[in-house]
């Protein structure tokens, strides 16, 4: 039986660092949005997870 | 040869012939072939052996030959669990799995049919020993097997929803379908794969009963198992955002999904979709409670 954490945040890339602070989940901190896409879909594939956007610059990669 | 073997192997052979009728070896490829097709005609044949020799040990007074027939009934109910169990452990393996509710739909309809099988050669072998006419109680066998499958025949959802499709469309990163949402999609890139592969169908039930079965979530999952059988799917391993959801709007009771189907045909996906079983496990009828239809009068 094989264990996963599911329904979690398991990273947060944004390039603003006044959005987002402390929490669980690891930070990733890009440059400029489009990093932050390149970074957040790198961030999912490793992690199997999905890429959700919150609408200001911040993501969050979760796995269902 | 005895006029009891005669009459056995009749039974015998009309039974297992109506196990090999109702098996069905279709797109769900399952059972599978060969194996799980020589095992369940092999099940069928025990049944059918236990209906035939049923009367005949009655005829001759062996009461506890009879007795054989619970024995038959706890076979039977083993093969719901193997059925379950094979279903189950095939699960972990699939792209999209079948649910829990499916599978224990599929495990019941195989338990069912050896019923039937008992069923039919005991009508069989009753016939031959009452009439003492093979040809009336082949006939009458028959009959009986094509009623039992006709009763036995479950719904589908063109029975209790119109299917259409939908339009799928961003509200910024979530993904609607017509007035639904179904989820949040981060990456402009998905999104644009997302409304490139997508097809979006849209179940509207006729009645508040077919609105409650299609919220079971066993239910959504079948269809979605359904469709992506016979249609394909565009998803690896690692990639959810091409995972197939169905979400109701509460409001209505109509329901979106989303498939991301190997072949990119509406009008299959929409026959797909009509086609899928609705689940006996999933099925409710609140309208036919005291309660749903004091609901239901007021306009609730």
């Amino acid at each position: 039986m094989s264990v996963e954490i599911k329904n979690m945040i398991l990273g947060i890339v944004t390039h603003d660092k006044s959005k987002v602070s402390g929490g669980f989940a690891p930070v990733f901190y890009s440059m400029n949005e489009e990093e932050s896409e390149r970074l957040a879909f790198v961030v999912a594939k490793i992690t199997s997870g999905m890429v959700h956007s919150l609408g200001n610059g911040v993501y969050v990669i979760v796995k269902h | 040869m005895s006029e009891f073997l005669y009459k056995f192997l009749i039974s015998l052979s009309v039974g297992t012939l109506s196990r090999v009728y109702l098996m069905r070896v279709d797109y769900r490829q399952y059972p599978s072939y060969p194996r799980g097709i020589i095992m369940h005609l092999t099940f069928g044949m025990i049944a059918a052996a236990l209906g035939s020799i049923a009367l005949p040990a009655l005829i001759a007074q062996d009461f506890t030959a009879v007795t054989f027939l619970t024995l038959a009934a706890e076979q039977f109910r083993s093969i719901r669990t193997m059925e379950r169990e094979n279903l189950s452990n095939i699960e972990e393996m699939e792209i999209i799995i079948r649910g829990k509710a499916y599978i224990e739909d599929i495990a019941k309809i195989f338990e069912a049919r050896n019923y039937i099988v008992v069923l039919v050669s005991l009508t069989t072998s009753g016939l031959l020993y009452t009439l003492n006419s093979e040809y009336i109680a082949v006939t009458g066998g028959f009959i009986v097997l094509i009623i039992l499958k006709r009763l036995m025949k479950g719904q589908q959802i063109w029975e209790i929803a119109n299917v259409r499709t939908g339009k799928i469309w961003f509200d910024g990163a979530f993904l609607c379908v017509d007035d639904i949402v179904l989820i949040n999609v981060g990456l402009k890139e998905k999104r644009e794969k997302i409304l490139k592969n997508g097809i979006a169908v849209i179940l509207e039930p006729f009645n508040p009963d077919a609105s409650i079965t299609l919220s079971n979530l066993g239910q959504r999952q079948a269809i979605i198992h359904d469709v992506v059988a016979q249609m394909g799917i565009k998803k690896d391993v690692g990639e959810p955002d091409f995972t197939p959801i169905a979400r109701q709007n509460t409001e209505n009771g109509n329901m979106a999904i989303i498939f991301f189907p190997y072949f990119h045909d509406e009008e299959a996906i929409l026959e797909a979709v009509r086609r899928s079983p609705v689940l006996e496990s999933a099925r409710r009828k609140p309208s036919q409670s005291r309660a749903g239809t004091k609901a239901e009068k007021r306009g609730g």
